[in-house]
């Protein structure tokens, strides 16, 4: 049996207050400076971990393109950064000096047009949450105003993600192709390659998780979180209450997308670059995999779930690098087959109610049985 | 001929499902205030015909006309918007919402994204999702997920949903379908009490819960209106008995 509900608003923000805990003080206390990174990097992970459970886990709707965002977000990011690693000082001995060594190495003479608002970081700060959004306002409208819906949207999304990633590639004098966008060095002048500046990037990216995650919380506990549970439960119902179901689903998708953008700029920021691996199908459904094994209906199950799956890869792939598709191939299934609810359900719908039972809590919690009906 | 005088009014309507016409240059007048009750053998149409009212399924041919509204080419939501509201064969409500949500997310207000992400439970919204749900028996029942409430339960949870939009037309499709004999016959009450100040369409198969509400009877067969009248006519029409109620 579940537990009630007002229980599982105290276990979130129980899980709530672990999980900060954990990242903002044991983790930087006991972690030296490059596993604290690969944790900050895990953590970009966990924002479209979050974007996930609120468009997946709430509304039902699964993007397997999610990669996409991510990419953008990073992109826009690492296109700042490189045009401030690209003075004319630092490339003097390029045929043309002053842009990204990637272009002058395909022959580019000028900074392409598109590239100029990014030399303004007010301009690619904005550009990292309106980007996407744009893309994914498109992509919902096309979708979701036609009712195209469950698989088929799913194996749209996954069609975008490999068609940004041959775009990418293949325009290697605009994006860096498939090395991405190396060498970045400074933010307005700031080192951010030094330990100093790791640290700084970890709290940060820390502080705009849980931010992310209390935006994602008042969004699921208003009333347009209960239109998006009853969108994945009943969509005509909820068309014949009068409400326009596709903008609904437009406006998640769109939040799901800024807020995995988001994670995508803190990774460049703490990783130092910005490649197609992370945009393509692969890493696109590794994010999918980090959410359900977590637990895609609970914020914390999801962030918790890809610390810790992200932790295993590491660990795992330093041991056995050619194993680690088919331990997460596994475990897939393993979430899929016995506990479809995540690890969050895990604990919410099994250990908890075990434990309460243990307590004897269940005897005085129990509400009087349904009342038949007369 | 003007039809200015009916609430609704379906004029020559026909839909065709691949050649097949479901519904057959079909005329139906409903007028305000009225309770009508459609009944008819198995893929007579029934269904169908509430579907296109409610704009699920488009017409072929012909019009819909709401308070002289043509609706024929509008979407669901803005057909629900101008009042008419709608109950599915089997139970449609948000089994992982409670009942006092439920309630909540069918009243007409704060319906965009904007307006629900900033949606206030006022003291006005509490009062008046427990008086409707004082009337549907489920007052006792309002923190309860939905998913636990029996069959008939959520039956009338789904009838209070279209209560709380007060719709001007209330379109029923088999309200005591799986319904205990009490529970019919506190439906029956229900249904007297709420088609006051309202028009209402009921398709129903059920004969005796038919009599105990019936004001007007349409008989529909293969797409078509079969006949037409009180509930002593109609029985007696000997076409009636034929295709429909001799057996």
């Amino acid at each position: 049996m579940p537990a009630a509900r007002s229980d599982l608003r105290v276990l979130e923000l129980v899980g709530f207050a672990i999980i900060a805990a954990l990242i903002l003080v044991f983790l930087p206390l006991v972690l030296d400076i490059f596993r604290l990174n690969l944790v900050g990097k895990y953590l970009t992970y966990a924002f479209v971990a979050v974007g996930l459970v609120l468009c997946w886990g709430h509304t039902g709707i699964l993007s397997l393109g999610q990669g996409v965002f991510f990419g953008l977000g990073g992109y826009c990011m690492a296109a700042f950064l490189k045009l401030e690693a690209s003075s004319v000082a630092n490339t003097k001995i390029q045929s043309t000096p002053g842009i990204p060594d990637f272009m002058d190495w395909n022959q580019i003479t000028e900074l392409p047009f598109f590239w100029m608002p990014f030399k303004s970081l007010t301009f690619s700060l904005i550009a990292i949450v309106v980007v996407p959004s744009i893309l994914a306002y498109i992509i919902g409208v096309a979708m979701f105003k036609r009712r195209v819906g469950g698989v088929y949207f799913a194996i749209i999304t996954q069609a975008i993600a490999a068609v940004m990633t041959i775009l990418i590639v293949g325009r290697q004098g605009y994006t860096g192709g498939i090395n991405g966008i190396t060498d970045l060095r400074t933010l307005l002048g700031w080192d951010i390659r030094s330990d100093g500046a790791k640290y700084v990037l970890y709290f940060i990216c820390c502080f705009l998780l849980l931010g992310t995650m209390f935006l994602a919380r008042f969004v699921v506990d208003s009333k347009l979180g209960r239109i998006l549970v009853a969108v994945r439960d009943q969509e005509d119902r909820v068309r014949f209450s009068g409400y326009d179901v596709s903008n609904f689903k437009i406006f998640v998708f769109c939040l799901a997308s800024a807020i995995a953008a988001i994670g995508g700029a803190m990774f460049t920021l703490q990783v130092g670059f910005m490649s197609p691996s992370f945009v393509g199908i692969v890493p696109s459904i590794e994010m999918v995999i980090f959410c359900a094994v977590g637990g895609r209906h609970s914020l914390v199950g999801a962030v918790a779930g890809t610390l810790l799956i992200s932790w295993g890869k590491t660990l795992f792939s330093e041991s056995f690098p050619e194993l680690w598709l088919f331990a997460m191939g596994g475990l897939f299934i393993a979430v899929v087959l016995a506990f479809p609810r995540g690890l969050a359900g895990l604990v919410t719908d099994q250990l908890l109610p075990r434990a309460m039972k243990a307590n004897g809590w269940m005897r005085r919690q129990r509400q009087p049985s349904p009342a038949p009906a007369e | 001929m003007t039809n200015n005088d009916f609430l609704l009014a379906l004029e020559n309507v026909t839909v065709s499902f691949d050649g097949f016409r479901a519904v057959n240059e079909l005329n139906l007048y409903i007028d305000k205030g009225e309770l009508r009750v459609i009944i008819g053998p198995n893929g007579a149409g029934k269904t169908t015909v509430l579907d296109l009212i409610c704009g699920r399924t488009r017409v072929s041919e012909g019009s819909i006309k709401f308070k002289n509204q043509e609706i024929t080419t509008y979407k669901e939501q803005q057909i629900v918007r101008l009042g008419i509201g709608r109950k599915f064969q089997t139970p449609t409500i948000y089994e992982d919402l409670t009942v006092f949500e439920n309630l909540e997310l069918s009243m007409p207000l704060g319906r965009s994204v904007v307006g629900a992400l900033f949606w206030d439970r006022t003291q006005q919204v509490k009062e008046r999702v427990h008086e409707i749900s004082e009337m549907i028996f489920l007052k006792d029942h309002l923190d309860r997920l939905a998913q636990t409430l029996s069959h008939g339960q959520k039956q009338w949870l789904e009838i209070g949903m279209l209560l709380i939009q007060d719709p001007e037309l209330l379109m029923l499709d088999e309200p005591v379908a799986g319904m205990s004999v009490s529970e019919r016959v506190k439906t029956a009450e229900l249904l007297n009490e709420i088609i006051k100040n309202r028009s209402v369409i009921v398709i129903e198969h059920d004969m005796k819960f038919v009599e105990s509400i019936a004001h007007r009877v349409t008989v529909l067969h293969q797409g078509k209106v079969l006949a037409e009248g009180d509930m002593q006519s109609v029985q007696a029409n000997p076409r009636v008995k034929e295709v429909y109620l001799g057996h």
